[in-house]
Formats: C-alpha cells, structure tokens, sequence
C-alpha cells in the first residue's frame, strides 16, 4: 500500500484535490481509501463516500490536531492494508501553521490556494516547508501574473518541492498529480519511522485546563513578549523570553 | 549546503570576488561590509542573514547559469479519441508568432489538449499524445519546475485579488521573475495595456478597482511582457472594452505561440488556423479561406451592430427600430 499526506489550511481545497485525483487511480482499478483529520467538525466524509472512497474520520475535539493524527495513524494504516487499498490518503487541517504531520520517508503534500495572500507561503511554516509536492488551487480565477508571483513565493519557502497547480473544481491538473501518488514506497507500517518536524511543545497551564488569565495562573512553559517595557517583565529566568526574531 | 558552509568561512575581502551580488544583498538587508577585509563574513552576519544569502545565491546562480533554450515551435502527435479510435490530425506543429484558434463543443476535450501541452505529453496521458519541443524529447524541467511553466493561461473568470496599486502589482511580478531592466518592462505593460483598454489608467490605479476591459487589457500584456511561458492560452476575449486584434498582436510580437479557445466568428478568423476537438480528439485542422476572410469585414460590421444597440440599450431607449 502506497501512503500520501495531504495537509493544508482550511478551506484550501484539499478535499476537491483529493477526490479529483483519486478518480484517475479509481480509472485504474485501483482500491482508494481516505483518512480525514479534523478538529471539531467535518462533513467531508460524506463526500468522499459519495465518490465511492471508503473514509474514516477522526476528530481531535480538545486534543492538538496534530497530536491526534500522530497517535492514531498506524492504526489507520493497518485499517487500510485490511481494506485492502492501493493508496491510502491522510488529509488533515493545519490549524496552528506549527505542525505539519508530515512523516520522513512518506509522500507529503501541502495545498495551499492562490486567494490565501502572497505572505501565506511565509505564515504556514514546515506544513509548507517540509512537502515534497506543493498544489496550489483556485488558480483559475486570479491573473496569470498572480500564479506566478503566488508560485514564486512557495518556491523561496521550499526551493526543493514540486509546485503543481490543480483546480479542484475541474480537476485540471489532477492527472498529472495523479501519476506521482504511485511513486512511492510500498508502506507495511509507519511503526518506527519519524515526523519530519518536531511537535510544538505545549507543556503550560493552559494545556491543562486553566482558564484564568494572569501571570499566577501561568506554570510550565510560558513565553512573554518583548514589548519594550522593562517594568512589567516577569523576573523568572526560566519563563522570561527568548525572543526569536 | 557547500555554499552555507563557504558562507561560515569566507573572510569579507574574498565575498566580492566570488560572488559579486552578496554584497548588495547584504547592503539591502542593512549590514555594510568595508573596515576590514580579512574579517570573517560570519563575524559580521547572523546565522539567519547567512542562511538568506545562501539561498540568494542559490537562486542567482541558477538564474545565471539558464541558459534557456527559446521554444521555437512544438509539435503534437495525435493519440486516441474518448472512444479509443485514433484521432484524426496525427500531427500539428505549431510556430512562435501563430494564433491558433481551438474550436468544439462543451466537453470535446479542448482543456485536455491543453492539459497535454502543458504537461508535455509523452504517451502517458490518458490521450496517448505526445509532445515535442524544437522537434525533440523535451527536458524534464518543462514538468518539474515552476519557473518552467509551457503554458500560461488567461481567461475571463480571473480577477485580480492583490490589494497592489498597478506599479506595485508589476514591480512584484517583475521582481518574482528576476526581470532585466524592471522599470523599462512596468513601463512598457503599461502603455500596451493602455492602448488595448478603450479607457486609461494610471500607474498608481488599485488593480482591484480596474474595469472589465482595464483588467484584461492589463493581463494580456503583463503575460506577454513578463511570463516567461512560450504558450499563451487564452479563453475567450470578451468582446467589450478592448482592441482584441491588437490583444492577439502584441502577444505575438513578444514571441508567443498563441492557442485561443474561441466560440467567436470573428476570433476565430483572427487565427491563422483552428483545430477542431471533437469526442476527446483533434478531428482536423482547418485555415481560414479567402471567403471566410472577405466576410471577416461582414462579421465586424454585424458586431458592430450589436455594439450600438448594447450601447442604447445602456442609455434607456427603446429598440423599436434596429
């Protein structure tokens, strides 16, 4: 069984590109399956039923998104070689642009879309930076000139990746997309491999229920912000700031 | 990486020599290197500032090093209609400086052929084409790389998003593009576009608040001064707000092969010839006649008809008489 993971912010339109692209492997015969991450809600699964792709769903709730994809995708991965699928996809949100579930040794793939702004690229981090493929959708209705700069901008993120366009409406581009999922490496277990990008480290009070705000409320790892003003700066040398441009 | 590990090591008096453009890099990014040329570079710059430049470097050499190799012409070899029977043009070369025009119904397979342009197809589409450049096999760098791209594309659903004045907008594009003499180019899309668009605008005009035709106007010669893409395809140009003959001309004189998917008697005749798509495959090729030529002048006076009525529709009368 091949493995891809998709991610990418909300609304980017990884869903469409999936399923675009799964319908040139389904034309092989090929047996598909989608696992679908997600944070609160999610009615993708319905779609990927409707296009005939057997789907699992997994909402994180209260836990960190990526966390939950961590801990839940060998068994998702033991869930698709009893399915017996070709090619199983992973497609969760990046909701915090800190994490990308990218796993070494694993197609990864980020979408990103033309609308998001030309800073985006820079905002998403190693979602974007540590893909091997990066789509970019909704190219059919900005300029020529906007694709260009918009792709030029992924390019200096991440010099290494592949950057495709792929409209998710029409599916154009989707072929071609298509012929790289089959690339890879057969995948018995992810069992033992590594993320490509460490987890942020989420260790405060916070993280554990607190609700109250104030510094005597704040235990573990906190982080203030270097606004200029020496008076207020918390005297703890171990949750003063490290400030990182 | 070899140049990050240079960059550690490199004292200040050997950087110009090597790499000429690391020290306006550096200026620009407000570090002045000058006191002492045996200075390590990287007493002086932060890691991070390294790291950039590196990449900077990078990027110049490539840019440098490309040689492009001008696209001159490509050629199609035809492969199977949806049906699975062959096709029935089996070869079409196309030339810098040709309009071809793309003609058949709604779902025949126009954007496929396009899609296989695009992709350069070699057999491994679901067409069976293949595509050559300059007559042969092209490199692999036409599919992998962004800053590759055969195909550049226009059509009349895009807008542009960028809150840019038009200067900014093209001095982004231009940038993005590591463009030669940026300000001569903005000046040059500018006046092009200006002379397409029937209304003006300024350079420090919102692109966002640019008419229908301004937008257009706007992006037909922004893509044929600054795209690098050999191919220009183009849906439709609407038939309002803008000199079309001279849309198609100007992309032509910037060494474009233009493909143009059309619907349109009078576009279609612009085009020194027209595929026809039909069922998935290129069914023939067609070059306009003479006749067809002659009644190019019907055809715009028709239109120019239309024109008018449109126009005193706009202001409130009534068509009793046409």
């Amino acid at each position: 069984m091949k493995l891809v993971t998709v991610s990418g912010p909300p609304s980017s339109g990884k869903t469409s590109v999936i399923l675009k692209t799964l319908e040139h492997l389904q034309a092989q015969k090929l047996n598909v399956g989608v696992v679908k991450f997600d944070c609160l809600y999610t009615d993708d699964d319905e779609i990927y039923r409707k296009g005939g792709v057997p789907v699992k769903k997994g909402l994180s709730g209260a836990l960190c998104p990526d966390h939950y994809f961590v801990s839940n995708i060998e068994e998702c991965v033991q869930w698709g070689k009893r399915e017996g699928l070709d090619v199983l996809v992973s497609e969760s949100a990046g909701l915090c642009n800190r994490c990308s579930p990218y796993v070494r040794e694993i197609l990864a793939v980020c979408v990103i879309d033309n609308l998001s702004g030309i800073n985006t690229p820079k905002k998403i981090g190693p979602m974007l930076k540590s893909a091997d493929i990066v789509i970019i959708t909704k190219g059919d209705i900005v300029s020529q000139a906007e694709r260009e700069v918009f792709a030029s901008r992924v390019h200096r993120v991440n010099p290494k990746a592949r950057i495709m366009h792929v409209n998710g409406i029409t599916g154009q581009g989707s072929f071609e997309f298509s012929t790289l999922w089959t690339d890879g490496d057969e995948v018995e277990t992810v069992e033992g491999k590594k993320l490509r990008f460490s987890m942020p480290a989420a260790l405060c009070s916070y993280c554990l229920g607190e609700t109250r705000i104030g510094s005597e409320f704040q235990m573990g790892n906190v982080r203030k912000m270097d606004l200029g003003d020496t008076s207020r700066q918390t005297s703890d040398p171990m949750t003063s700031p490290k400030e990182s441009k | 990486m070899d140049i990050r590990k240079e960059l550690a090591s490199i004292i200040v008096g050997d950087l110009n020599s090597r790499w000429p453009y690391a020290t306006t890099f550096l200026a620009k990014n407000d570090l002045e290197i000058e006191d002492d040329p045996s200075q390590k570079l990287s007493e002086v710059a932060s890691d991070e500032l390294l790291d950039q430049l590196a990449e900077f470097i990078i990027e110049m050499e490539s840019f440098l090093s490309d040689d492009e190799e001008v696209v001159d012409e490509i050629t199609i070899f035809g492969g199977n209609c949806k049906n699975g029977e062959p096709e029935g043009v089996r070869e079409l070369t196309i030339r810098v400086g040709e309009v071809i025009c793309i003609v058949g119904p709604t779902g025949s397979g126009k954007s496929r052929l396009l899609a296989d342009i695009e992709w350069v197809a070699q057999k491994d589409t679901p067409t069976g084409r293949s595509v050559l450049i300059n007559g042969h096999t092209p490199e692999s760098k036409w599919r992998t790389s962004s800053e590759h791209k055969l195909v550049a594309q226009l059509s009349q659903n895009m807008n542009f998003v960028m809150d840019l004045s038009v200067e900014e907008f093209l001095t982004l594009h231009a940038e993005s593009r590591q463009t030669e003499n940026p300000e001569e180019k903005i000046q040059q899309i500018w006046n092009d576009a200006n002379a397409l668009a029937g209304e003006p605008f300024d350079l420090d005009t919102p692109i966002t608040s640019l008419s229908g035709g301004q937008s257009r106007a706007l992006m037909i010669a922004d893509t044929a001064v600054l795209s690098k893409s050999p191919v220009v395809l183009i849906d439709e140009i609407e038939n309002a707000g803008i000199d079309r003959q001279k849309a198609l001309d100007i992309l032509v004189s910037q060494d474009k092969i233009v493909l143009m998917a059309t619907h349109d008697p009078i576009l279609a005749l612009m085009g020194d010839r027209r595929v026809v798509i039909n069922n998935g495959g290129m069914k023939s090729v067609v070059e306009p006649s003479e006749e067809e030529h002659a009644n190019l002048v019907d055809l715009r006076a028709l239109d120019d008809r239309m024109m008018k009525l449109r126009h005193r529709l706009r202001m409130g009368e009534r068509l009793d008489e046409v």
